[in-house]
């Protein structure tokens, strides 16, 4: 479990990007972390890992004060995929990057190759093995990041924007698979401004605002209250865009899914019709 | 004429076997707003590199056929003077920007032109407010978020008004509102001045509804080019999976089921006044 425990948080130059955060993060669940650019999202999931310690509050990993441990030993634990691919990727080839931290967690080789292929092959990387990450796509890099890490399978694994970049067939891969994850009682924690995205996974969301949680709730509730939406400098997703304006027509309002909405169409036209 | 024609056009990267485009034939008439996309690795990034002649002056490798941009054939004009007609944003802002600070990097461009003084802080307050980074300007861009670096890349190239703006996912750091307020900045200078836009994208459903045309690409290919609503109904485009808009989703999944909207929705306006339509005609 993670809990965040009233923290604040100022960078050295005095900037405050947390103001009094609180919540939990149970064994098992999926969250999506929403808002605008700088609401604090990337900072807040900075301090599951202990990349960031609170300036006064607390978080605690499985009870853990990230205040008394090191990354190092968190980072076990916490996995984490940033936002740009960049930042993290730094070996001559695709093999080595994921490679290197089962190396330094001291996993044995057979191990390693076993897990390097797995994760190559389910991020569908195989073919660039031997290639080096700096000569991929903006999104293939992003799918390297996301296999070094699952490589070593962490119990929480948090994902800063994992769809940027990618194209639709991988997005939906990328959703199987967290979804799958999640399913298997990984924690899934991603921070995403990707609301289709979000609407078809249907996961917890919390949406902050200027350094605050202004609303924690399921999807469909968050997604479809236009207030909460805007002040998180989000868009409604398209089928609840439709469906407000369908309200005039009697259809209900708190659609997300696009399989939904055609289910209530048809049923509507096939009334009308008989 | 149009202001970028490609023939038989055909691309490898240096110490690559294999090019990551083959035999583009390509015409993009001026004022026109083309949305190109495809899965990635497609070649989609490399043939906006060839649009302001990166590609071959600063990439190298081997470019076969012919390009001509804005009435000039890339291989004999160098970057800086194509770049007076076609301004290129990165889809990796940190590989754009580089000044002290955000004004300054946004006046680079201008500076280097030679425009007077005037002009430059005309045009770049006008790109910043735009772009909605006004406050920011005395910023250095390395302490900027991801997304607010995304807007200073937009804002220097938007300072220069370039006849073309080449933009290479230009807002997938930025949250949905931000990105669609700058796609609209855009898509205005596209109506107002004319500026031909080229817009690499795979959210198709925040840009959709700008795009005169989409340009789809696949391993290198370009496997469907045309208006919006019938290149999201093509057999090809269905195979590649292209992300199409989730009203165009329904339309499709309606029409599997029998029920036709009549025209393919771009944006949920246009999807309420199809159902509307539908289930009044039926009533009738």
């Amino acid at each position: 479990m993670i809990e965040v425990d009233n923290v604040y948080f100022s960078y050295p130059n005095g900037v405050e990007v947390l103001k009094g955060v609180s919540l939990k993060i149970n064994d098992g669940e999926f969250v999506a972390i929403m808002g605008q650019n700088g609401a604090g999202k990337t900072t807040l999931v900075k301090h599951f890992n202990g990349l960031l310690k609170p300036t006064r509050g607390r978080v605690l990993v499985d009870g853990v004060d990230t205040r008394h441990t090191t990354v190092a030993a968190l980072a076990r634990k916490v996995g984490f995929v940033f936002q740009n691919p960049d930042h993290q990727l730094f070996s001559e080839t695709v093999e080595d990057e994921i490679s290197f931290a089962l190396r330094n967690f001291g996993f044995d080789e057979k191990v390693i190759r076993e897990r390097v292929n797995w994760a190559l092959n389910l991020l569908d990387l195989t073919q660039y093995r031997k290639v080096s990450p700096f000569m991929l796509s903006g999104g293939e890099k992003k799918r390297v990041a996301l296999a070094s890490v699952l490589a070593w399978d962490p119990k929480f694994l948090v994902l800063d924007e994992p769809t940027i970049g990618q194209d639709s067939y991988q997005k939906e891969k990328l959703k199987q698979f967290i979804l799958h994850l999640n399913h298997q009682g990984k924690t899934v924690i991603i921070v995403t401004h990707d609301i289709e995205f979000v609407a078809e996974c249907e996961p917890r969301v919390i949406l902050m605002a200027n350094g605050r949680i202004i609303a924690d709730e399921n999807a469909r509730d968050v997604l479809t209250d236009p207030e909460l939406i805007s002040a998180a400098s989000l868009v409604l997703p398209e089928v609840t865009q439709l469906f407000m304006r369908l309200n005039d027509l009697g259809f209900p309002r708190k659609v997300i899914s696009v399989y939904e909405a055609k289910r209530l169409i048809l049923e509507r036209l096939r009334q009308v019709m008989c | 004429m149009a202001i970028i024609e490609a023939r038989n056009l055909t691309y490898t990267y240096p110490l690559s076997e294999k090019p990551a485009f083959k035999n583009v034939n390509l015409s993009i008439e001026k004022g026109e707003f083309v949305l190109l996309t495809g899965p990635s690795g497609c070649g989609k990034t490399t043939l906006c590199r060839c649009f302001n002649g990166l590609i071959p002056h600063f990439y190298g490798g081997k470019l076969e056929g012919e390009i001509i941009v804005a009435g000039l054939r890339t291989v004999d004009h160098p970057i800086h003077e194509l770049a007076q007609h076609v301004g290129l944003v990165f889809q990796n802002p940190e590989n754009q920007l580089f000044a002290l600070n955000v004004e300054k990097d946004v006046a680079f461009g201008l500076e280097n032109l030679g425009y007077p003084r005037d002009e430059i802080r005309r045009r770049v307050d006008w790109a910043l407010k735009v772009t909605g980074i006004y406050d920011l300007r005395s910023k250095p861009p390395f302490e900027l978020s991801g997304g607010q670096q995304q807007r200073v890349a937009i804002a220097s190239v938007l300072a220069m008004q370039p006849e073309i703006i080449v933009l290479d996912e230009p807002t997938s750091f930025l949250d949905p509102l931000t990105a669609r307020n700058i796609l609209e900045v855009i898509y205005q200078l596209n109506r107002s001045l004319g500026i031909t836009v080229v817009l690499v994208e795979h959210r198709l459903d925040l840009v959709a509804r700008y795009a005169n045309r989409i340009i789809v690409m696949n391993n290198g290919e370009i496997i469907a080019d045309g208006e919006p609503r019938r290149v999201f109904l093509d057999e090809n485009v269905k195979l590649v999976g292209i992300g199409v808009p989730k009203v165009v989703k329904l339309y499709l999944l309606l029409k599997e089921e029998g029920f036709d909207l009549g025209r393919v929705p771009l944006s949920p306006e246009e999807a309420y006044e199809a159902i509307a339509e539908v289930l009044a005609h039926d009533r009738g």
